[in-house]
């Protein structure tokens, strides 16, 4: 009965999701108020049946209900609840439901906001409505999660081994909740075409601000999980997944900041559209790369070129759409604001033409190599490329950062903002000279990181620090405790990447190997008995000076239902760094390869994420306490 | 129960992730060398990762013969320009700059300078235009 519930619902939703696209546009006509109060009941309709839909799949999968084919693919009897749970979304049809799912709880979110005009609101949830009828349709023609199975096995086929893992359970909820929100954002700038509303930035902001925080901690989540789980201590492949997390997120940036001028002064308006389009094409087009098998990799569950083919469409007819109802509505809707080169304004436009730029770097790193596969000159696009273009670009970036919240909007003074920031400065050659004097290898990006990463850190400070309490701005500690977390995060990357220490050494039992300082001597591997895996665990004495200060413990795991292994690293941290060790194969009875790194700073890569995505949680929790903003004024404070 | 472990770590030694030999060389100087190499080449049968970081059987083979290049006492450049005729320009982790990459790697620029051409534009305009429109 569970499927039948399930799929019922789920076709119950897209009929939902269908009045609601209908009656949302409807009623962007100003006397059409029963057709908005419809498209609202819809939307909170639409989040009742996708959610029963999406519970029947989730209870299917924690009772073993192996007659439904995707339960018995892709569970198994012996895998722990959490992960029953969370493979739900570890396959192709499950991550799908979850991506409507989301959506109807945005959905849902807007038709509960208050922010815009009802016109503005009512548009939107056309707008949504729409995504969400052509994705349910996906579902059921080319993706049914609830397709039976006769005659029933008694055991499933088990998940990916490697989708086993906390960090993992959580990475996708988090980086749909990411992309689903700038389709939110997406649907408000479409509502204000449609609608010719031109005070939509306000309204959108909550939306573009939660899909901000879910994808900032999304791609630090996956990337923490590329870092522990896969052995070899990087943090970052620019794999062309990870790019299709990352682009996004670039977007969302550039408008958060755009937007911002949008909201205040009405500059950038047609510009601040525009990203919020092109913010949630790229999510479809990430959505495309990852789901369609164009990539091959742990993300891409099944490579079904109907389904490619489907989203293909999708995207043609969304960014279609949206484009050209931007190139005929738009031009109506800017009319230009006024600021001097001296301005906020000023200091927000430059951070978006280095983010717009990041954008470009990604977005061709991504796509070369399929062209030129295409054309039958295959070539790779590493890591270096991008490198050689996001350390320039960024660190640029972030010189110019403490400056905008120092210069007022629309008029600054570029004279007084340089000289509060005169401590945040010598700090800055502080850090550099100490980074000369005490570290090795000296090299030119390094020192500037760190010069950069004490700049911004110390200016950050200074902003909190002299804020006045009493009357104080959510948005300028926020704005304020993001930049530090970037900051933060550079520290991590440029002392990871500099400074590693790292050592491949096959060890008989009792010998040592010497890494970053550390002594490791590998005492024995013995056989450990998990609930769904055998695993090797290695037993890694930890020496530093000659007395003993930890033992540690990484595994190989073999998952027999699933026919693969997996590594389990042991990561022993002081948060300034990591000891990180990997167990390699098994030469003979008493001989193994062990992989060892330290990893200076790397810890702050993710602190800094966190720090980041407090900074947006502290913005957003200030718009939901006070959503009606102050009237616009010149010399408002920063946000 | 033992005997199926001891042949599933058979299985690990003997399948999938097979050695990334370290065998390193004599000479430290040599070994960098050979280890910078190994970071600038791809591992063709993996995604995105270098030789130097993949598992892979066919990484531990281009590992190995990397090192038997250099102790042949041939140059970083030769041994790379032997790998990239042997398996295209596919290989290197940073594509070559010639014709058919003018566009990847000269686009960043164009970028760069036309959006910050447009920025000035902008600026400029909004700064000519009267106050208290907005």
């Amino acid at each position: 009965m569970t499927g039948e519930i399930g799929l019922l619902a789920l076709c119950l939703a897209f009929a939902l999701a269908g009045v609601q696209a209908i009656a949302g546009l409807a009623g962007t006509r100003p006397a059409a108020s029963l057709a908005r109060n419809v498209a609202s009941s819809s939307a909170f309709g639409l989040f009742v049946f996708i959610g029963l839909s999406f519970g029947a799949l989730t209870y299917a999968s924690v009772t073993d209900d192996f007659s439904i084919l995707n339960v018995a693919n892709n569970s198994h009897t012996l895998k722990p609840l959490i992960y029953k749970i969370s493979g739900v979304w570890g396959n192709h049809e499950g991550s799908m439901m979850l991506w409507v799912l989301v959506l109807a709880v945005y959905s849902a979110a807007v038709a509960w906001s208050k922010g815009g005009s009802e016109r503005l609101t009512s548009g939107a949830l056309g707008v949504q409505g729409l995504i969400a009828a052509a994705f349910i349709l996906f579902i059921l023609f080319t993706s049914n999660p609830f397709i039976r199975l006769d005659p029933a096995p008694f055991e499933g086929a088990g998940l990916n081994p490697l989708l086993q893992d906390p960090g993992l359970a959580m990475h996708p909820p988090m980086l749909y909740a990411g992309y689903v929100g700038l389709s939110a954002a997406f649907s408000f700038a479409a509502a204000a075409l449609i609608a010719k509303e031109r005070d939509w930035a306000r309204a959108a902001r909550p939306f573009m601000l939660a899909a901000w925080i879910a994808l900032t901690l999304g791609i630090a989540l996956g990337s923490w999980w590329a870092y522990y789980d896969l052995g070899w201590g990087g943090f970052w492949f620019w794999d062309p997944v990870e790019n299709a997390s990352l682009m996004p997120w670039l977007i969302a940036t550039a408008l958060l900041h755009s937007a911002l001028a949008t909201e205040r002064t009405g500059a950038f308006r047609a510009w601040s559209l525009l990203l919020a389009i092109a913010g949630f094409s790229l999510s479809l087009i990430g959505t495309f790369l990852v789901r369609s098998g164009v990539l091959s990799s742990v993300h891409s569950f099944a490579s079904d070129p109907t389904r490619g083919l489907y989203i293909l469409v999708l995207i043609f007819v969304a960014i279609g759409g949206a484009l050209a109802l931007f190139a005929w509505r738009a031009p109506e809707l800017e009319e230009g604001a006024h600021f001097e080169i001296v301005s906020r304004e000023t200091t927000l436009l430059i951070n978006n033409v280095f983010l717009v730029t990041a954008l470009a770097v990604v977005f061709l790193g991504t796509i070369y190599p399929l062209i030129s596969q295409a054309l039958g000159t295959p070539l790779s696009v590493g890591a270096p490329y991008f490198q050689i273009f996001f350390m320039p670009l960024f660190l640029a970036l972030l010189v110019i950062v403490p400056f905008g919240p120092r210069l007022a909007w629309q008029k600054g003074d570029l004279r007084a903002a340089a000289h509060a920031l005169t401590p945040a400065f010598g700090v800055a050659i502080l850090a550099v000279v100490l980074v000369l004097t005490f570290t090795s290898p000296r090299t030119l990006a390094g020192t500037l990181a760190f010069g950069i990463a004490a700049w911004l850190i110390v200016a950050s400070g200074l902003d909190i620090y002299r804020l006045n309490w009493r009357a104080v701005r959510v948005g300028a500690f926020a704005s304020s405790l993001a930049h530090a977390g970037l900051a933060v995060t550079l520290m991590g990357i440029a002392g990871t990447t500099l400074w590693k220490s790292e050592g491949l050494e096959v060890l008989k039992f009792g010998e040592s190997m010497y890494v970053g300082g550390y002594t490791l001597r590998l005492d024995g591997v013995r056989g450990v008995q998990g609930p769904n895996y055998q695993a090797a665990r290695a037993d890694v004495t930890v020496l530093s000076n000659g007395r003993v200060i930890a033992v540690m413990h990484p595994e190989r795991r073999i998952f027999p239902a699933e026919r693969q292994e997996t590594v389990q690293t042991a990561i022993r941290t002081t948060i300034l760094s990591d000891l990180y060790l990997a167990l390699g194969d098994r030469r003979d009875d008493t001989h193994w390869t062990v992989r060892a790194y330290v990893n200076p700073l790397a810890p702050f890569i993710w602190l800094g994420a966190v720090i980041m995505a407090l900074g947006g949680l502290a913005s957003l929790a200030g718009r939901l306490r006070r959503p009606r903003a102050v009237p616009d004024g010149v010399a408002a404070p920063a946000e | 129960m033992r005997m199926l472990f001891a042949a599933l770590l058979f299985l690990v030694s003997a399948a999938t992730f097979a050695a990334p030999a370290p065998g390193t060389l004599a000479d430290p100087a040599q070994e960098t060398r050979a280890r910078t190499l190994q970071k600038e080449l791809r591992c063709m049968v993996c995604q995105g990762e270098s030789i130097d970081e993949s598992n892979a059987p066919l990484a531990a083979d281009l590992r190995a013969l990397i090192r038997a290049h250099i102790r042949a006492g041939e140059s970083d450049d030769r041994i790379k320009q032997f790998l990239v005729a042997r398996y295209g320009d596919v290989i290197l982790m940073q594509p070559p700059f010639d014709a058919d990459t003018y566009a990847l790697w000269l686009t960043p620029f164009l970028v760069l300078i036309s959006a910050a051409g447009v920025a000035i534009w902008v600026v400029a305009r909004a700064a000519r235009k009267p106050r208290g429109v907005a």
